[in-house]
This record gives C-alpha cells, structure tokens and sequence, in this order.
C-alpha cells in the first residue's frame, strides 16, 4: 500500500504533504497538480506533516492536492544503452521528449527498452558471485559494457544458469541465481540504484598512481590529475572554466565521460551536443559522443533537479566503474548545487550558516568527492572514477564557503585567476596558486619516471621554481624600474615568461595546439628549461626582452606546427640556432 | 478587473506588511493572481487555509476590510501581431490610452525551452562598434548585459545597437526608467522609423518597485510569441536589471527569508538565470537575443547582482572613459562575448580572432608602459610605441562612436600595427602576417 498525502501549503516549490502513513527521509512522491503529475523528494519531515521539493514549478497547485508516495529514493536506472544519451537532472531522456518547451511532469525513459543486444556470457553455472560480479557482456558502442549481478544484492549467490550468447532484450532474464536458501533470482540487463548512496561493491580502494592525460600542458605537466583522483577548478566568470572543462573532457584518456552541466548556460551544453557527435577520439577513431553521456540540468531547468544531477551523474560513473573502466565525471559547477541547497534550507527555515549556506554543505561536498577513485573489484581488476569540479565563487573570492569546502576534498586545485584571464594568457591556471598533491605521492612520482623520463617530477618543480623567482625578479622591476635593478633580473622574469608562454599557455581554439600529447610535452618541456639553465649574457634589459620575445614567437609557432611535421622540424632548428647564437 | 461568476469575494485580512497581505482563503492556486482592494496581487505562499499574496502595486492604504478577489490564473499576456508598435505598463495594460489586446492569453514565465532542441547560436549581430564587433563580437541568441555606472551613457548605446542590428523585432522591457529616458527611447525609436517593429513593457521611476518583476516576463513572453510561433529574430533590450534585483530582494525581505550575500535573496541566481535563459536560437530560425545593463555601484563587479549576473550571462561589455582620447570606449580587458568564438573568423574574415587578441595585448602592454610612466620611469622605445598604438587604437577602433564594418575595422588593426610595431612584435601566425601585413 502506498502512502498517500494532501498538499497542505505550498512556499514557491516546497510543498508541505499531509501523510496518512510511513515516509522515508529523501522517499520520492508524486504531486498531483490537475492531470499534471510531478516528482518531489522528501527533504524533511515534521509528525504527520513531509516536506517535499517538487523537481518543477507548482504553479496552480492547490491545498488538498492529492500527493503518492512511491516508498523508494531517487534511483538512477543502470543498464546497456547509457552512452551517448542526454539526461536531465533526473535521467530522463530529453531527445524522448516531445516538442520544443519541456512541460511540467515530462517523464521519458532513460534507456531503450526494445533495443536487442548481443550478448557474451563471462559467467558459468556454479560461479560463487556477489553484487557487481560480472555475469557476461553486450558490446556498447565500443565499450564492453559488463552485465553484472545487482549492487542491491547483498551476501553471496552460485549461478545457476547463464544464457547462451545471442540477441536479448535489457529486460529479458540472462541469468538465474541461488542465494544461501536456495531461493532463484533472475538477472536481467537492468538494474537500479539510489543516487544519494554510494556504489561499494569493490574489495579495496588504493592510493591512485597513475596520471590522467589530458592534452593540457598547464594540468599534465605543471599539476597532474591522477586517474581516480579529483581535481576542482574555482574561478571567477570569464576566467575560463567551461573552456577549460570542455577541452578536458574532448582530450582527456578515459573510456567513458559524464558531463554534468549543473545549473549552468543552456548554449554552452548546446555546443556539446553539436559538436561531441561529430567530434573523433584520435586514440580510437571513434566519434566522442560515443564515449560520453551528458546530464543537463541548465539554470533555468527546477532547481531541486540541480542537486540531483551531480549525484545521478556520479551514480552513473560508478556504475561503469565496476566494469573495470576509466571513468571522468565533471561537474560544471558545483557552486551552482551548493546554492541550489541553499535555497531548499533557506524556505525550510533552517539556521544558515556562512554566506546563508546550510551548515552541513563541508561534509556534503566531502562525502560526494569521496565517492571518486580508483578501486579494485572484486574480480582483481581496476576501475575508477576520476572527479573534476569546477567552482564559480561569488565575486572571485576563494574564501567563500564553496570552494573552502571543496578545498578540503578535492586533491588538485587549479585556480583561474582574473589578472591571467584580463590579459588573456589562457588557460588562466594560476601556476603558482595551483597544485596537484598527487605530485607528492611516491606512487605517482615513480609512474611519471616510466611514463614519461626519470626524474620528471622534480623538473616540474625546477619549473615552478623558476616561475617563482620570475614573479619575485619582476616585483622588484616594478618598484625600482627596468635600470633600477641588474639585468640578471630581467633575464630571471623573461624565463619565467618563457615557460608562461610556451608550456602554460594554449590556445583552445587552435586545432593543433589544443591538443598536447604527453611525448611532445616533454619534448617542449625540456626544450624550455634547457633555455632556462642556460646564462646568457646582454648588453642591457632591452636587449634581454628583444631576445626573449624573439624566442617566445619561435616557440608559439612551433606550438602551432603539427607534431613532427617538416615546419614543427624547421622551428625547432631555428629555435636551436637562434639559442646557440645568443651568446 | 470584472468580477466573474461563482467568484468568492474575501473582506477579512489578517496580517498586513509593506508589500504583502496574509488572509484566509480556500480553493487557491499557488502563483495565481487576485485583487485586493483594487490592487494587483499574486499568491507567494500557502499555508494551510492561510494565503500570503504580494501586492504589486504596494499595500499603502489596505485596510483588514479590503475586498479580496482571486482570479483563479497567473499573470497572462494577451498575444497577437498587434503588440507590435505600442507600449504598456507591467501588467500588459496599454499606456496612454488606446485599445485593449486582443488575443491568446498566454501564461508569462513559461516552461524552459528542451536544450536538446536548440540551435548552436551561428549568426553574428554586427552593431557597427568595433569595440563590440570587433572583440567582443554579438550572436543571436545570446544574453549579454552591459555593466555600467549609472552615469554612463548605456541606454544610449544600447538604443543604437537596437536599431543597427536588424532585428524584426526590438522589445523593451524598462524597470525604474526614468521617464526621461523613458521618452529618449521612444524619440529614438520614432526618429529611426522604427517603431512598428518595437514593444515595450515599462515600469518607470514612478511606478511602483515591486510591479518591476512582471516586465522581464511580460517582454520574454511577447518575445517568445514573435519567435517561437513567427520565427522571427526578436532582441530584447532590459535596463535595468540591478532594479529589478533590488526589487526582487524587497519581496524577499517583506517574507522573514534570510538574505545571503548583499542582502540579496538565496535564490537570485535561479531567479535571474529564468530570465536570461530564454535567449535561445530557435531551429524555426527565429532566436531570442537580450541585451541588458546591469548597473554597478562604484565600478564594483564583486556585489551579487552584478557577480550572479555574470555567472548566467554569455558575457558582459563595460563602458569606460578613456581619458587619453576624451571618448567613451567599450573596455577591451574586462568585456567578453562568450558566443563570439562561434563566428569570429568562421562569418568573418579569417585572421579576426589573432587580430582581436593581438590588439589587446598590445593594449595592455600600453597599460604597462603607462603605469611605468605615473611611477616615474623611463620608457623604452617599444613602451613609447605601444602608447601610440593604444591612444589610436582607442579612436579609431574602441571609441562607441565608431560605425564601420567589420572587414575595415580588421584593414584599421593591420594599419595600427604595421605603424607602430614590428612583425615579431605583432606575434601573429606567420600565414596571416603574410597575406595581411600592410607594408
């Protein structure tokens, strides 16, 4: 029996629900506005009286209005068909949708019931499984998409049956299985789960290792992602943020991408549905969309789906995860989720915290990023989600409560800084406010030896080093003036723009230079130091300035050469003879 | 408003504040309208048999006894090819007289267009300011606010970018217009032959403040008319959005909610996100484009109107004296059209985008050099050449009375450059140089 209730106040779309019988905390209910049925979630409850957030606007609703528990969570639906597709904040299907306006109440499945899959058993009867297991495999696009036992199954089964390879439907049975008592489950393609919780069916979750490349000199070199890792990207507007994300998510070495597009512009989503489908992976060939599955929930979409979205998206990569697949969620922006709580706790009257926010917003942004990383499953293969959040603090401050919180759990920062972005050196990663702690990690260390050279990592921090004392030289340039200080300071500030220029700065928009492989980044990289170690010797400060812009629009040239192309060889000559000529 | 049949009439109001009134009241939709005393009203909350209405107009002169009469739907706009050429108030009434609307009644605020069924926004919007065109370039379908301190000339510019941008359609949606700049836009409009193709929505400095939050829906939904059901390009222009805002937090407060930063509400970016959403390019070919001021408080980009603003919108264009050339030009750091990489050097001339960058780094090396210059430094040949380049770059290109077409603001950059600076100074990509580098 479910729980049935009557709309018994209404403040903008919270809706107070008169209950005659049990509710759960975050239990998903159906409010009755005319014919028009739409879904709310449980957000407090007070004796018989359940406060809901409507994921749409009540307009019209009315006191009395009829209110149906469904005696469940908000539960995203798991199952082959998931890539490509486009959600909202709540897995519906937008493409499903009819016409050009989203109506109140629209509901569309998240995946295609009638599709047939070619199915490959991976299990055999007898197996000892548990939740997550793998039972056998449909090809998805190009991924394996593992059909595995439910992560709601809990304690461990024996297969009894495996279906034979062939075409099946995600809902016919492709496996039966018997749990201690003997009693027989079906196993179909489909599977659900809450969103709000975890997916823990793996055995351990280790120290990530190994770097996530992502075509981005600024992150790859100077502040390397791990793969499981998590990284946010505060910024004020116009600093870069989405420029930046969008170019991770077209470059970054992952098998599946979930873009969450959390409260933010409904034209920046547009561009990746216009773009992704035409768009090739050059590691596989194949088309980006392929790989990638968008949740949309844009600033004007309901706001209680905002929140949603981020954990629909999080659910979903984890679920691709206990196939032993490298997964990368972004989420543009969290600060939009954090305001969309703030909202919520504001019109139930809660005490707010700093900035009006709610007072457990540290501990919700902790426990999301906490769901990240690389796991072992339990069939001793890897896996992992790796997190990128961006964060858009208000005014630029990054002492507001969204990004302090978020700083406590993510692992890489990437400021944007304003006077970076103002001058236009973009990616406007500040290098110095920026790091990535998997730098510091042995584990990490010792990959990027193999990866890419030994001792690697502390030629990062060499770099670092000699932006650092770039920074400091041109301080002193602006206080005393260029004949104010020795023109070993100038060499010192032009260094420090040599590596600004050549490694942190790209251009998003170029087609070549967009994109960095890791081997060419290194090729670079130490192309650049050698020229920082080296002592030169000039006449005066603006002799100084005249070589190094010479030798800045060498490298940016060069930048913009094909990789190994005859005209990336003749720069690289030019730049070798205009070096040794220096002196 | 006439009253309808089987319509319950309330006479008992129990509490009164400055801009709302709570009465009990069964039967009523959340959102709907309804009269109190005369006076326009919507329901904001419902409690049990308590309702809390917001009284447009202010609730000065409300008694307990004042007659209550709800309408039993949210605010509508009566829709038709006749909007055009007329000007009403914030509640779609006709100003100065004449007739009624005739036509569908239409629920303002209306759902969110599907993402999924937008067009990528591809056409440009040439203004003729190079400063925009130019660097900032404008395509339909796009939000983009100026931010201005309020004795900038904005309304004037955005006036003008109207009327150059060949739109079907120019709708304005005025909150707090003074009536002077009330009648300077009509006169405009009037003086350009224009007015057929405008509407207007205006809530001047003399109306009340809370009525302000009906215009930008009424606009949108008369837009949305024009494009959705016409395919027609239709630009909206919304001044000022920072009164609308302030109103926005006067409602909030008159409801006990706690204020977040700026004493602005919690939700005032959901609440300005709905408006500036509904830019939208359409597959019918008709699009939505807003143009909108957003004034500051002493240049001050970091107070939550302006910041959440910013946030939501493809942009911002600032307007900024220069004092070297006496002009007002669009500031080439802080401005930013996010959409222009969709048509710069795609719809235009192929070097526009490193034209564009190299511009403004040139200018901001004449920032430099003219910091340098307040301090007391010596300038080097190359810091007294960029000085050159800035003041004429100024005039000849950023100044807002510039009117020419892209192609010759592109020819005016290359003569700057091949005046004051070398070809390795330029940094352009070696092609372009070539084919464009004016001996």
């Amino acid at each position: 029996m479910k729980t049935l209730g009557k709309v018994n106040g209404i403040i903008s779309n919270i809706v107070i629900a008169k209950v005659d019988g049990p509710v759960a905390q975050n239990e998903i209910c159906f409010v009755y506005c005319g014919d028009t049925r739409m879904m709310a979630e449980v957000i407090k409850v007070v004796g018989d009286n359940a406060y809901v957030q409507v994921f749409d606007s009540t307009r019209g609703l009315k006191i009395g209005d009829k209110v149906e528990f469904e005696n469940h969570m908000l539960e995203a639906t798991l199952a082959p068909g998931l890539l490509s597709k486009n959600y909202d904040g709540l897995q519906n299907d937008l493409e499903k949708m009819e016409g050009l306006f989203i109506n109140r109440g629209s509901i569309t499945e998240p995946i295609d019931f009638d599709k047939e899959w070619e199915f490959e058993p991976l299990a055999k009867a007898g197996d000892k499984v548990a939740a997550a297991s793998w039972l056998g495999e449909v090809k998805e696009q190009w991924v394996k998409h593992k059909i595995m036992v439910p992560f709601v199954m809990e304690g461990s089964y024996t297969v009894k049956s495996v279906a034979k390879a062939g075409t099946y439907k995600v809902t016919d049975t492709v496996a039966v299985i018997v749990d201690s008592e003997g009693k027989e489950h079906n196993i179909t393609m489909v599977q659900k789960w809450p969103v709000k919780k975890a997916i823990k069916a793996y055995t351990e979750k280790p120290r990530p290792s190994r770097v996530m490349e992502t075509g981005v000199r600024a992150i790859d070199t100077f502040n390397p992602l791990a793969e499981g890792g998590t990284g946010f990207i505060p910024g004020p507007f116009g600093a870069g943020k989405t420029v930046l994300q969008h170019a991770i998510s077209k470059q970054a070495e992952a098998d599946v991408i979930i873009i969450v597009a959390c409260g933010e512009r409904a034209n920046e989503v547009v561009e990746i549905f216009k773009e992704f489908p035409e768009l090739v992976d050059p590691r596989t060939g194949h088309k980006l969309m392929e790989r990638t599955i968008i949740i949309c929930n844009t600033s004007n979409m309901p706001v209680a789906a905002r929140e949603a979205s981020v954990y629909t998206g999080m659910t979903i990569g984890e679920y691709y995860r206990a196939m032993g697949l490298k997964v990368l969620v972004m989420a543009d922006s969290t600060s939009r989720w954090a305001q969309a709580l703030r909202e919520m706790s504001n019109r139930l009257e809660e005490l707010p915290g700093q900035d009006a926010f709610p007072m457990d917003l540290s501990a919700i942004i902790s426990n999301f990023y906490a769901r990240a990383g690389l796991v072992k499953l339990t069939n001793g293969q890897t896996g992992s989600v790796t997190f990128l959040g961006t964060v858009s603090p208000a005014g630029g401050n990054l002492k507001e409560p969204v990004t302090e919180s978020t700083k406590k759990a993510a692992r890489c920062f990437y400021a944007l800084s304003q006077g970076r972005a103002d001058s236009k050196r973009y990616p406007a990663i500040d290098p110095l406010e920026s790091y990535s702690k998997y730098l510091e990690y042995p584990e990490v260390s010792s990959y990027l030896d193999e990866r890419i050279e030994k001792g690697w990592a502390e030629k990062v921090y060499a770099g670092k080093t000699l932006v650092q004392r770039g920074k400091e030289a041109n301080d002193q340039i602006n206080i005393l003036g260029d004949d104010g200080v020795p023109v070993e300071y100038h060499e010192r500030f032009w260094k420090s723009e040599l590596i600004d220029f050549v490694i942190l700065q790209q251009d998003a928009f170029d087609d070549i230079d967009a994109n960095c492989p890791i081997e060419r980044q290194k090729l670079m990289y130490n192309m650049v130091l050698d020229v920082c170690r080296k002592d030169f010797t000039f006449a005066d400060f603006e002799a100084c300035s005249r070589f190094f812009k010479g030798l800045i629009n060498l490298f940016r040239q060069m930048n913009y050469a094909e990789y190994e192309s005859e005209k990336y060889f003749d720069y690289k000559r030019q730049i070798e003879e205009y070096v040794s000529n220096a002196n | 408003m006439t009253t309808r049949a089987f319509q319950k009439i309330y006479t008992k109001i129990d509490n009164i504040t400055k801009a709302t009134v709570t009465l009990k009241a069964s039967g009523v939709g959340n959102d709907e309208l309804a009269t109190v005393g005369g006076k326009l009203a919507q329901v904001v909350k419902i409690m049990g048999e308590n309702v809390t209405l917001q009284v447009f107009a202010g609730t000065e002169g409300l008694a307990t006894n004042s007659e209550v009469i709800f309408h039993g739907e949210p605010p509508k706009l009566k829709v038709s090819d006749n909007l055009a050429g007329r000007f009403f108030n914030a509640y779609g009434e006709p100003l100065e007289g004449g007739e009624q609307l005739e036509g569908e009644a239409r629920e303002i605020g209306g759902p969110t267009v599907n993402p999924f069924r937008r067009i990528q926004p591809s056409e440009l919007i040439a203004t003729g300011i190079a400063g925009i065109d130019l660097n900032n370039t404008i395509v339909s379908g796009q939000k983009i606010p100026f931010f201005a301190d309020p004795d900038q000339p904005y309304n004037a510019v955005m006036a003008n970018v109207a009327l150059r941008a060949k739109a079907d359609k120019i709708i304005l949606g005025g909150m707090g217009l003074t009536n002077d700049d009330f009648l300077y836009f009509k006169s405009v409009f009037e003086n350009a032959g224009a007015l057929d193709r405008i509407v207007s929505f205006v809530n001047t400095t003399e109306n009340p403040p809370v009525e302000r939050l009906l215009v930008p829906d009424m606009a949108l939904t008369a837009a949305e008319y024009f494009a959705v059901d016409k395919g027609e390009k239709v630009l909206v222009l919304l001044t000022d959005m920072t009164l609308y805002a302030d109103a926005l937090a006067i409602v909030s407060n008159r409801m006990d909610q706690i204020p977040s930063k700026d004493s602005m509400p919690g939700s005032l970016y959901s609440d300005l996100a709905k408006i500036y959403e509904k830019a939208v390019q359409l597959p019918n070919g008709g699009s939505i484009t807003i143009i909108a001021v957003t004034t500051l408080s002493g240049g001050d980009i970091t107070h939550a109107i302006p910041d959440n603003t910013g946030y939501i919108t493809e942009g911002q264009l600032f307007l900024r004296n220069d004092s070297d050339t006496g002009k007002v030009i669009v500031d080439p750091f802080r401005s930013l059209s996010r959409l222009k990489q969709l048509v710069i050097g795609k719809k235009t001339r192929e070097d526009h985008p490193q034209v564009m960058n190299a511009c403004v780094r040139l200018f901001a090396d004449a920032a430099n050099a003219k910091t340098k210059l307040e301090n007391g430094f010596d300038l080097s040949d190359y810091d007294e050449r960029s000085l050159k380049f800035a003041h004429d770059y100024s005039e000849k290109l950023l100044s807002i009375d510039v009117n020419i077409e892209i192609e010759e603001m592109l020819d005016t950059a290359w003569e700057l450059f091949a005046a004051f600076f070398s070809k390795e100074e330029v940094a352009i990509k070696a092609e372009l140089i070539e084919k464009y580098w004016k001996a």
